[in-house]
């Protein structure tokens, strides 16, 4: 078991004319069972072409119908991917993973708002992420396949190659990963740390779970909170950011709505107060780990 | 994207924001042509820098006559403006506003932000204008009332009202208040705003809601679709060396210590700064190289740290993934020959192709120090920095 996306999961990938989406597409088809789970592509304008092999569709509902790939992937450039997402959602996916970084905020909220209003379903990762992998089975995103190792630690975080250096110190102490999200950093975004932490506790293949994070907003607390009452497996973390000058990122207004909060200290106590051990040292975020599987 | 006061005023004006009557000068001559031009008796000069905290800096001052302009112009313009957000050394002022004087019956505040908690905008009000709001949060949270906006729906009639009502505008100016709270929500998405901020929004004496300072930022990842706002930018508010970095698509900050950082991934970047700091070092810089660090970009992000005369050591911290660890060591090698380096090297290399890239960078003959993993690359180049390999 894994959460989110396993061998039997069928992927789309629109925006797979682009260079990166080629790239990426590529490299997921080589990944273990992946020449089986990406089965198609989607570009209004090239309808019936393939990528090398892949074939294409005009819409997102063409390319479920024809294929029946639950799940998309976005490549889209920027200006267009809040639109991709809506599509996606619109053709009722179970889930879309956008990768896309540099999407404007204002378009985010549109989209989560319509598929609120909407009451969609489908369940968004990112944008502005890696994607999420399950080792041994499939990946989807721009992760190295290779650093990840199949076992029963859960890893989700905010960044990129950070999520990379925590994967690769567990896989070179021997502990595999169930499956590794990476959330994005993005303000305004779809799965956040908590509903990852929620599935990982559901997951019986994941033992323990290494939860990432970064300064700003409180995602970080709202999940140690839920932790805290409800998680039955061993959490650690870390939190990226102590040495971040505040005001650089976050505006004079941004400290107010959140009470103040959204410094790494902080966010490292409420972890800590809720039973997460947090190291602050990130080359150790695989030994911690190792200490509470015992 | 920051812009200054009297822009944002300007942008503000076309949506319907009321505000004091006012022209930007670059030169004392100027202000004071521009203080004969709006007429009399009172007039404000308003330093125009990005930072806040203006007013308690000495940037804002009170003329009584065109005398009193000239003598404040001449005194503020050319200064180096300290506040609390400008660091130590301060900000030039190179603009001046001049503005008509206002006859102030009761001083407001107004802000609109994105909270990432509710994914929507939310508009906070508040009847403690003219202060730190900072402060007002933590002092008297209950005096900050705020407003999470439906973006389908916008600031409604009612909503908007309802706002102006709990900060105190008295009820003869509430339609006027309610429609400026509209205005400043439409500028704000319209312009694909970060923050908008309206401190203080104030009552005159004879009933009129006027917006006595503004401040806006914007989304840089909506620039695109707002040329009109990118020709505000100032590059002479900006750090040199960020503008430098923007140019070559890196992502760097200033920051105050002595060991530059050069690192793949905004969240690794930060927590290589963290580590550093761990092991009782400082960092010089923020810098995000990205997923793909060419050759060149890393030339250029080496170029950058070096320009810093603080540097002492430099720290290479690169997770290949897509991007191979030989690549980087090649782009490493090419750019400590390039800039003739001379401050100590430590690299820490992890992933795809990490021994070739190792093998590259021992091969070079070049002073690098090599290191395992980030604790021990910290603690070495800390070490290098106190002058111990």
């Amino acid at each position: 078991m894994s959460i989110l996306i396993d061998k039997h999961t069928r992927v789309m990938t629109q925006g797979i004319t682009g260079k990166t989406g080629q790239f990426h597409t590529r490299a997921c088809r080589e990944y273990a069972n992946g020449a089986e789970c990406f089965v198609a592509g989607v570009h209004p304008k090239k309808a019936g072409q393939d990528f090398e092999g892949i074939p294409i569709f005009a819409s997102v509902r063409d390319a479920r119908e024809a294929t029946g790939a639950n799940v998309s992937v976005i490549y889209v450039p920027p200006a267009g991917a809040a639109a991709a997402i809506w599509e996606a959602a619109e053709a009722e996916l179970d889930l879309v993973i956008c990768i896309t970084e540099g999407i404007p905020v204002r378009d985010m909220i549109e989209v989560r708002d319509k598929m609120h209003r909407h009451n969609s379903k489908t369940v968004l990762l990112g944008p502005n992420c890696p994607g999420v992998i399950t080792p041994d089975e499939i990946k989807i995103g721009i992760m190295p396949g290779h650093i990840h190792r199949k076992g029963s630690v859960g890893v989700v975080s905010r960044s990129g190659t950070l999520t990379y250096e925590a994967v690769a110190q567990l896989t070179e102490l021997g502990l595999g990963q169930s499956t590794a999200v990476g959330i994005g950093g993005d303000p305004v975004n779809g799965l956040k740390h908590i509903d990852v932490l929620k599935m990982f506790n559901d997951d019986p293949a994941t033992e323990a779970v290494v939860m990432i994070g970064e300064i700003g907003g409180t995602d970080e607390e709202t999940a140690a909170l839920w932790a805290k009452d409800n998680m039955s497996k061993p959490v650690v973390g870390f939190i990226a950011g102590v040495t971040a000058p505040p005001g650089k990122r976050m505006g004079h207004a941004g400290a107010i709505i959140s009470g103040g909060k959204g410094t790494a200290e902080e966010k490292l106590a409420v972890m800590e107060e809720c039973g997460i051990s947090v190291t602050r040292d990130p080359s150790q975020m695989g030994k911690l780990l190792q200490t509470v599987l015992k | 994207m920051k812009i200054h006061e009297y822009q944002a005023k300007e942008l503000l004006r076309g949506y319907g924001v009321t505000t004091p009557r006012g022209i930007a000068c670059f030169s004392v001559e100027d202000a004071t042509k521009a203080a004969e031009e709006l007429g009399g008796p009172v007039w404000v000069v308003k330093a125009q820098i990005h930072a806040g905290g203006r007013g308690k800096g000495g940037g804002v001052k009170v003329a009584k006559s065109l005398e009193e302009v000239r003598d404040w112009s001449s005194k503020i313009l050319g200064m180096q403006l300290k506040t609390h957000q400008t660091g130590p050394e301060g900000q030039k002022v190179r603009r001046l506003l001049i503005e008509e004087g206002a006859d102030i019956g009761k001083e407001l505040y107004v802000g609109i932000v994105v909270d990432r908690a509710t994914q929507r905008v939310t508009v906070m009000a508040s009847s403690e204008g003219g202060m730190d709001i900072e402060e007002v949060a933590a002092k008297a949270p209950e005096r900050i009332h705020k407003v999470s906006i439906d973006p389908a729906a916008g600031l409604t009639d009612a909503e908007a009202s309802d706002l102006a009502r709990k900060i105190g505008i008295p009820e003869s100016s509430l339609n006027q208040g309610a429609a400026m709270l509209q205005a400043l929500y439409r500028a704000f998405v319209e312009t694909d705003a970060s923050l908008a901020e309206i401190n203080p929004l104030i009552v005159t004496g004879d009933g009129n809601v006027i917006a006595l300072d503004a401040k806006m930022n914007f989304d840089e990842s909506a620039l695109f679709r707002h040329p009109e706002i990118i020709e505000l930018r100032d590059f002479d508010e900006e750090d040199p060396l960020e503008i430098e970095a923007s140019k070559h698509d890196l992502s760097y900050i200033s920051l105050d210590g002595n060991i530059g950082c050069l690192v793949n991934g905004a969240g690794l970047a930060m927590a290589t700064m963290d580590t550093i700091k761990l092991f009782g070092g400082e960092p010089a810089n923020f810098l995000d190289v990205g997923g793909g660090a060419t050759k060149e970009k890393v030339t250029e992000a080496f170029k950058l740290m070096l320009r810093n005369p603080n540097l002492k050591a430099i720290l290479v911290n690169i997770f290949g993934g897509i991007m191979r660890c030989d690549i980087i060591a090649a782009g490493v090698v090419e750019a400590a020959k390039q800039v003739q380096l001379g401050v100590p090297l430590v690299v820490r290399m992890k992933g795809t192709n990490e021994d070739i890239g190792r093998q590259i960078l021992s091969e070079s003959g070049l002073p690098i120090i090599s290191a395992d993993n980030m604790a021990d690359a910290a603690q070495r180049v800390v070490a290098a920095t106190k002058g111990k390999n």
